[in-house]
């Protein structure tokens, strides 16, 4: 054997180092881009798609956008206008809230936020009292804060309300709403009693079956039908309700998907136990089968939040209809492209950031094998 | 006798007894239920009669008086208010139907994508995933129909496409098909064409099962079907001819034209759908073992018969229930078409009509019941399907 005028024993021929064309940087090009004619065709076609769909974005939203001023006359280039942008700015986040009235909703931002923050401090104790002021305390202080009418705040009627703080409250009173409905939902709908399993079946499927549009539309003109003469909801209170019904039902779906994931025996070891339903169920049960789920109420409420912007169909404005008014004003039109580039980029980073937190979840949560 | 008489065994309270419990619960909790509704349909009849509103599905024949801008079935502005239901319930299932058809290509597309060995093509298939659906679906089609399809320019500089399809700011215009006298006849023969293609196959599959020998019944199926009809338009002479539209002072005559919300509505829906079709379909095809396919190399399939006889059978199984609940989704969404105007059942029904009579309750009623039958149905075939596929286990 020989090579290049060398000769080996057999078996004592030095290790040779991997092929250029295998490792570094060549390496993974031809294994990854250029594998086989094919897939080199495929590589340049999408890279030619690339660079004809990219730079022209590039373009119009940084290189030749508007940055600055405050008026319409200040959009003079070919871009983006993101004076537009800045200048709805406080209507996008806040809707018609009152100016010297802002504060009450950035304290309760702060107060989330600080709240979130200490449930994501590993080794604090206390965390289940945090989690419980989240669910229960914080919704009655928002109220308060938000609505008004006592402890010397004035009174902000629900018509103002609007923008993506309004999105938030919708989304947030959905969840915290449907979470023991949807519980007691589920539970019913596994329940021995045939008359409560009949009911809940009913109204899950019903929620579940239709659309949410008609559920907002049933709570704008239904809604009313159904109160007793000279008493009346707002306009706010019947898309809640509405927007309560139908996520209550999906929650309900996810929760019982944790207990039918539980095995028999776990119900069976609680009731030798002694332990009667409520306490199997609370301790045993769904201690365990909620932690199960929790991703999939992540992913509920990202639906439910892509969901709110429905509402703007009735008549309220959250952030997407904010955009859509401010892009129908006589002095601002023409630049509804930049209001909904705006909008999607806000809608996207809440809804990107709770999917990776879900995901997240699913793999810290799964302890099994 | 001195051993005691044994005293009965103690019989616990009634109400500790759970059967009497269980009864006892459930007459509160449908009492309450009973009164609940009661409650609520007192005060809906006393404030329909002191509104002066109607009830009553009679109104469902009075003359509805209002124009629709897209209906595939005969209206005008004379017929009932049944009719112009009816148009919205066919339009709600067209864009549904369409949408699903792009929405299962394109997902499918991109969930092979997904999962490519080529790593460019991979990337953008997941950055189309994660931008698409972290977006809410009314604020994709408030961008197709008021930033895209309504800045087209004007029907005199519409955007041409193959020559004869026209995009511009009306919609979008294409040939429409006129058949002549003689169509039925192909049509006849396309039919027959598929039955004996169905009867071929099931012949083949017999003989293949007794025998072993094969026969190419795809193809013998696919000849026949093309072959079929392609004569009988031969001898009745082409009894199809297509009615191209024309550019005639500011607007186009002839041909069919897609009204720019029913476009706008079938893009966002297919593309949003496809978002989650393509992670459906991906994780389908994962969850197939690549013992599966060794297993498959082993006894000696190429690469096209393990893909046809062993990965996609088994990868369906998974991939069918979350479709249907995709498809599913599909169609309740298509009522965002209320946002953009496109004339389907809740803007139609639960939009004008509602407006013009006043009868909430009947009109949401029978909305409501119109997406319950269908999601039912869609249901009805999955668990039907489910059941059929379910791997039978000793």
């Amino acid at each position: 054997m020989s090579e290049q005028g060398q000769s080996y024993e057999t078996g004592q021929h030095p290790d040779l180092p991997a092929p250029v064309t295998t490792t570094g940087i060549i390496g993974w090009f031809r294994q990854n881009l250029f594998a086989t004619v094919p897939n080199a065709v495929l590589t340049v076609l999408a890279a030619l798609f690339l660079l004809w769909f990219i730079p022209p974005i590039i373009d119009w939203a940084f290189i030749d956008a508007d940055w600055s001023g405050d008026t319409r006359e200040a959009c003079t280039r070919e871009g983006a206008c993101w004076v537009f942008i800045k200048f709805w700015f406080r209507q996008l986040m806040y809707g018609r809230y009152p100016v010297e009235e802002l504060w009450r909703i950035n304290l309760a931002y702060v107060i989330a936020v600080v709240a979130g923050i200490l449930l994501f401090v590993p080794g604090l104790r206390g965390k289940p009292w945090i989690g419980l002021f989240l669910l229960v305390g914080f919704p009655i202080i928002a109220f308060f804060l938000f609505v008004g009418g006592s402890f010397g705040l004035p009174e902000i009627e629900t018509p103002l309300w609007g923008g993506l703080f309004l999105t938030l409250v919708i989304s947030a009173v959905g969840i915290v709403a449907s979470l023991p409905i949807g519980v007691v939902l589920a539970l019913g709908r596994r329940s021995s009693m045939p008359v409560v399993r009949a009911l809940c079946i009913t109204f899950i499927e019903l929620w579940r079956g239709v659309p949410l549009i008609t559920v907002l539309f049933m709570a704008s003109v239904m809604f009313p039908l159904f109160l007793p003469e000279g008493m009346n909801f707002d306009k706010l209170i019947r898309a809640l309700l509405g927007v309560m019904f139908f996520s209550s039902a999906y929650m309900a779906e996810v929760v019982r998907g944790g207990l039918q994931a539980l095995p028999k025996g776990q119900y069976e070891a609680a009731q030798a136990l002694g332990l009667n339903y409520w306490k199997m169920m609370g301790l045993v049960i769904l201690a365990q089968a909620l932690k199960m789920v929790i991703p999939g109420i992540v992913n509920t409420f990202i639906g439910l939040f892509k969901d709110t912007t429905l509402v703007l169909i009735i008549g309220l404005f959250d952030f997407l209809g904010m955009i859509q008014l401010a892009g129908t004003n006589p002095d601002w039109l023409g630049f509804a492209i930049e209001g909904y580039v705006f909008a999607a980029f806000g809608f996207w980073i809440f809804c990107f950031s709770m999917s990776r937190y879900s995901q997240h979840l699913e793999k810290k949560l799964h302890t099994g094998h | 006798m001195a051993v005691d008489q044994l005293a009965p065994a103690a019989r616990p309270p009634l109400f500790y007894d759970p059967r009497v419990r269980a009864i006892f619960f459930q007459v509160l909790v449908l009492g309450l239920v009973v009164l609940g509704a009661a409650y609520l349909v007192q005060n809906t009849l006393s404030n329909l009669a002191r509104q002066g509103i109607a009830s009553g599905f009679g109104f469902l024949d009075t003359t509805a008086g209002f124009s629709i801008s897209m209906s595939l079935i005969q209206y005008s502005e004379e017929s009932s208010y049944g009719r112009a239901f009816l148009v919205g319930l066919v339009n709600t299932l067209l864009v549904s139907g369409i949408g699903v058809f792009f929405a299962t290509l394109l997902g499918f597309l991109i969930g092979v994508a997904r999962l490519s060995r080529n790593w460019l093509v991979a990337k953008m298939a997941t950055v189309y995933i994660e931008i698409l659906r972290n977006i809410p679906l009314l604020l994709q089609l408030f961008f197709w129909y008021f930033a895209v399809l309504r800045a087209l320019p004007s029907p005199r500089d519409s955007v041409a496409l193959f020559g004869s399809f026209f995009l511009n700011n009306r919609g979008l215009s294409s040939p429409s098909p006129i058949f002549e006298p003689g169509f039925s006849s192909v049509i006849v023969a396309f039919v027959i064409a598929i039955l004996g293609a169905v009867l071929v196959a099931r012949w083949a599959r017999k003989r293949q099962e007794a025998t072993g020998d094969q026969f190419p019944s795809f193809w013998a199926g696919t000849g026949v079907i093309v072959a079929l009809p392609l004569l009988a338009a031969i001898f009745t002479g082409f009894p199809l001819s297509w009615d191209y539209p024309e550019l005639r002072g500011f607007n186009f005559v002839g041909g069919m034209v897609l009204i720019p919300e029913f476009v706008a509505l079938v893009v966002a829906l297919s593309t949003y759908t496809a978002a989650f079709i393509a992670e459906i379909v991906r994780a389908g095809i994962m969850s197939v073992s690549h013992g599966q396919t060794e297993a498959a190399f082993a006894l000696g399939l190429r690469r096209g018969p393990t893909l046809r006889l062993v990965i996609i059978p088994q990868a369906l199984r998974v991939i069918i229930p979350p479709l249907t609940s995709q498809y599913l989704n599909l169609t309740k969404n298509s009522s965002l078409a209320a946002a953009i105007a496109y004339p389907d059942i809740v803007l139609v029904f639960a939009g004008t009509v509602l407006m013009q009579t006043g009868q909430a309750v009947e009109i949401i009623a029978i909305t409501m019941g119109c997406y319950l039958v269908i999601s039912l149905l869609i249901s009805g075939f999955m668990n039907w399907y489910n059941q059929k596929m379910a791997l039978v286990e000793r």
